[in-house]
């Protein structure tokens, strides 16, 4: 079996954390090994969260060399876009397009590129594995935004890149999410695996 | 959810994904840990949090202490008292802690003592990236270093046994790559807690006045030789055989982890001696790797901590070998490793042809997102009343190691000098006594127990000038929310007595000392013109919880900008600077997602424009 490598980012307080752990918890289940690097304290405070997950039979070492992604998972359009170096054209780049612009351009200093005008269609003209989704408007669809975190893991798995079915991953997000909120997440999910299959068939 | 009570768990064999931190924690369960202390800081702080749930279930005593001097004094005393303890901090918590240290491993320990200091190359979340290792040379103290979570468990595990062995305490030294990564972790059968000690007197070695100190030094000595063998016999020290290697590799710590992926993923002719246990380092094993070698890579992140050692033996038994690593300048001592940087060295030295074709979208610029105070933040109304309490007047703001140091960031720009824990109070009143600049200190309620009592009883004797501005958000926010001498509570869970500031303040000889609700704009400034006015130390406690501590205990309405009212003079977004406060061209609107409803901006709107419940 090939190693799989994930980078997932995007920005402190959009739920990465819990994400990349329902991923490790679903492929230690499968008795793979699983190496991951997180972002703790200061970072955390809005800024960038860059983590990464590696899934294989053996893994070696938590981070990820420049074009050996095997997904980036985007929360944020300009993350995804600050992390494309770890992307080649076999990488697939599945991001969420809703913007969380940063306080540096909110009290006017920068400014963030258009999504719609600059950012995807330079990501779309350099390779054919591009996949925008609003996972912020799908959360809310599927009853909460909070759960937008939980609608890219949904995307993550319609890739078909993972060593880990559909099933599995939903297993995973069961054992891992309060009970309560457990339907609440698995609409989130399939909202996610949904749209993505979409995107891949239209391609 | 993963529970942290898993760790309790005693079934040899199971499997789980650890942080390297609860890796750590584990083995420490595995050992019989009777004592564990700390000061949270980051990379090291879900140790403390992982004991802070468990230590109770488990039987063991754990302590949030003051300051991490305070963790290793109270972890000495229960290794002599022969409890297993551990005290655990970050890279610079060590700083503040070696003049323990340093004596201690004179006297030594009895019961096994750990001391785990987690390095951050890259300062992710510090200060300075200062290597680790060299304390190891600095106070003779017996050192490993793990590459894995798993090794952290296993490594931990096994100094306590070290640490009895040469009745010293043991040194395991991490990074941000091995605290904050994830694996695969095994276990090992629990072990019953220590439990209560006795302390056995012995004056001649534990009260270490010259006569006795003159006694221990050879001791330490003659202690760290008697941990040669054992290092050139330990278990954490393997070779990654390769018949007829191009290249030879030392390595040790994170960079190990990069190095042997390569290795393994592209099938390259090169070995690799890695190294667990690094001082006393395993001489024999190192000449007999180097012996025959022609060329050597030494793989280490930070200074060369290695690489002067193998030229050393190199000189020895091999002085035709080519040593590659820092000098050489297939490496830099700035900064983490990272694949990358390995496949460069490789490159250069066996030739390594990276495969992989990076994309290269049209570039932008893109926005900078450093991180910021928390949307609700009470120091952002702290900051904005010291600024308008100043109006046009100058001042230096000595700022402090907590989530206010962002102050240092547009639009609020209240950092301009800082160093470390308690810094702020020592240099404002060093700036008073040299400049004829107004001076503030700013720091927060964890940072005021750890190291901000000492320069404030000095600034009293000494007469200093300034405004000590406590910051008092009730709790250690920036680490993850750990509790301290004022929250009333301890790191079991226990009651304790709530440390009153102000009291300490006053006990002091301090004669102004007032407190106020930040979330209050006006009184906040009031308070502060008057402060500035008072001649000598003014302290100013600043009190509201942390916005996200609040937050899960309250719920209110976001507000919003009544667009109609807004006359777009931007002062909310230029002065004040909350991250929901975001322009549109130059219209600003609330993101009703970030709002908490805290109300700080609707109070310094010159319009009156922004308000709860209003439909745009």
């Amino acid at each position: 079996m090939k190693r799989v490598d994930l980078e997932i980012v995007g920005v402190g307080g959009q739920g990465i954390l819990t994400s990349s752990q329902v991923l490790g918890a679903a492929a230690l289940e499968k008795d793979l090994d699983v190496y991951m690097s997180e972002v703790h304290g200061m970072a955390q405070r809005g800024g960038v969260v860059v983590t990464t997950v590696k899934i294989g039979e053996e893994v070696y070492s938590p981070l990820i060399g420049k074009g050996d992604a095997d997904v980036i998972l985007g929360f944020e359009p300009i993350e995804t876009y600050r992390a494309i170096e770890q992307a080649s054209k076999k990488t697939w780049i599945v991001t969420n397009t809703q913007p969380m612009v940063p306080f540096t351009v909110s009290v006017g200093n920068e400014e963030y590129p258009s999504v719609d005008d600059k950012i995807l269609p330079s990501l779309e003209a350099s390779t054919d594995r591009l996949l925008g989704l609003d996972a912020e408007k799908l959360a809310k669809e599927a009853g909460a935004a909070i759960t937008q975190n939980i609608v890219m893991l949904g995307a993550l798995t319609a890739t078909d890149v993972l060593p880990l079915s559909k099933d599995e991953m939903i297993q995973a997000v069961e054992n891992q999410v309060p009970e309560k909120f457990v339907d609440l997440n698995l609409k989130a999910f399939d909202k996610g695996f949904d749209r993505t299959k979409e995107l891949i068939e239209s391609k | 959810m993963y529970q942290m009570k898993e760790l309790l768990i005693d079934d040899a064999g199971r499997k789980e994904l650890l942080l390297g931190n609860e890796a750590i924690v584990r083995g420490a369960l595995e050992a019989g840990i009777g004592h564990g202390s700390t000061y949270p800081g980051t990379p090291s702080s879900e140790i403390g949090n992982t004991f802070e749930e468990i230590a109770k279930d488990y039987g063991m005593y754990f302590e949030y202490s003051a300051n991490e001097k305070v963790a290793m004094e109270t972890a000495a005393a229960a290794a002599v008292s022969g409890v297993r303890s551990m005290a655990w901090m970050k890279h610079v918590g060590v700083n503040v802690a070696s003049d323990a240290l340093m004596t201690l491993m004179y006297a030594g320990t009895r019961a096994g003592m750990v001391i785990v200091a987690a390095g951050d190359p890259s300062m992710h979340s510090s200060q300075n990236e200062q290597d680790n290792r060299f304390y190891s040379l600095l106070g003779n103290i017996p050192m490993l270093e793990p590459t894995t979570p798993h090794e952290a468990k296993e490594m931990t595990k096994y100094a306590f046994d070290l640490s009895e062995k040469l009745e010293l305490p043991v040194l395991v030294r991490t990074t941000t790559r091995v605290n904050h990564a994830r694996g695969v972790v095994t276990f090992d059968d629990l072990e019953e807690p220590d439990d209560q000690g006795h302390f056995e007197k012995d004056p001649a070695r534990f009260v270490s006045v010259p006569q006795n100190a003159r006694k221990n030094h050879p001791r330490l000595l003659e202690r760290m030789e008697k941990a040669e063998p054992i290092s050139e016999e330990s278990q954490f020290t393997k070779v990654i055989e390769e018949d007829d290697p191009e290249l030879h590799v030392i390595s040790s710590g994170a960079g190990f982890n990069y190095i042997q992926e390569a290795k393994e993923e592209y099938d390259l002719p090169i070995s690799i001696l890695k190294l667990g246990m690094t001082n006393p380092l395993p001489i024999e094993r190192v000449k007999d790797y180097i012996e025959e070698a022609e060329r050597v890579l030494v793989v280490e992140e930070l200074e060369p901590f290695l690489e002067e050692k193998v030229k050393a033996l190199a000189k020895e038994v091999n002085p035709d070998l080519d040593i590659y690593g820092k000098e050489s300048g297939h490496f830099s001592r700035l900064f983490e490793y990272n694949p990358d940087r390995i496949k460069d060295a490789l490159a250069d030295l066996i030739g390594f042809e990276d495969q992989a074709e990076p994309l290269s979208p049209e570039e932008y610029e893109l926005p900078s997102r450093p991180p910021s105070l928390c949307p609700g933040c009470p120091h952002r109304g702290t900051y904005y009343s010291v600024k308008q309490a100043l109006g046009d007047q100058e001042a230096v703001f000595s700022s402090d190691i907590g989530c206010y140091t962002l102050g240092v960031q547009d639009p609020l720009n209240t950092a301009d000098f800082l160093l470390c824990m308690g810094s702020s109070v020592g240099a404002a009143g060093g700036f008073s006594k040299n400049t004829d600049q107004q001076v503030f200190a700013f720091l927060g309620d964890s940072t005021f127990f750890h190291s901000g009592l000492a320069p404030l009883v000095s600034g009293v004797y000494n007469d200093h000038d300034f405004v000590y501005v406590i910051m008092d958000n009730r709790t250690t926010a920036m680490t993850g929310h750990q509790p301290h001498p004022g929250t009333g509570k301890t790191g079991m869970g226990e009651p304790a007595p709530m440390l009153s500031i102000e009291e300490l303040a006053e006990g002091a000889g301090v004669e102004f000392v007032e407190t106020v609700d930040p979330y209050d704009i006006e009184k906040t400034t009031e308070v502060f013109e008057r402060a500035i006015e008072h001649d000598g130390i003014s302290v100013v406690v600043p009190k509201h919880p942390c916005a996200l501590i609040e937050q899960g205990e309250v719920s209110w309405e976001p507000y919003q900008v009544n667009q109609e009212e807004c006359r777009q003079c931007h002062l909310c977004t230029n002065k004040f600077g909350c991250i929901a406060l975001v322009r549109e061209g130059e219209k600003v609107i609330i993101d009703e997602t970030q709002c908490v409803g805290c109300g700080q901006c609707a109070q310094i709107c010159p319009f009156d424009a922004i308000e709860q419940g209003v439909e745009e």
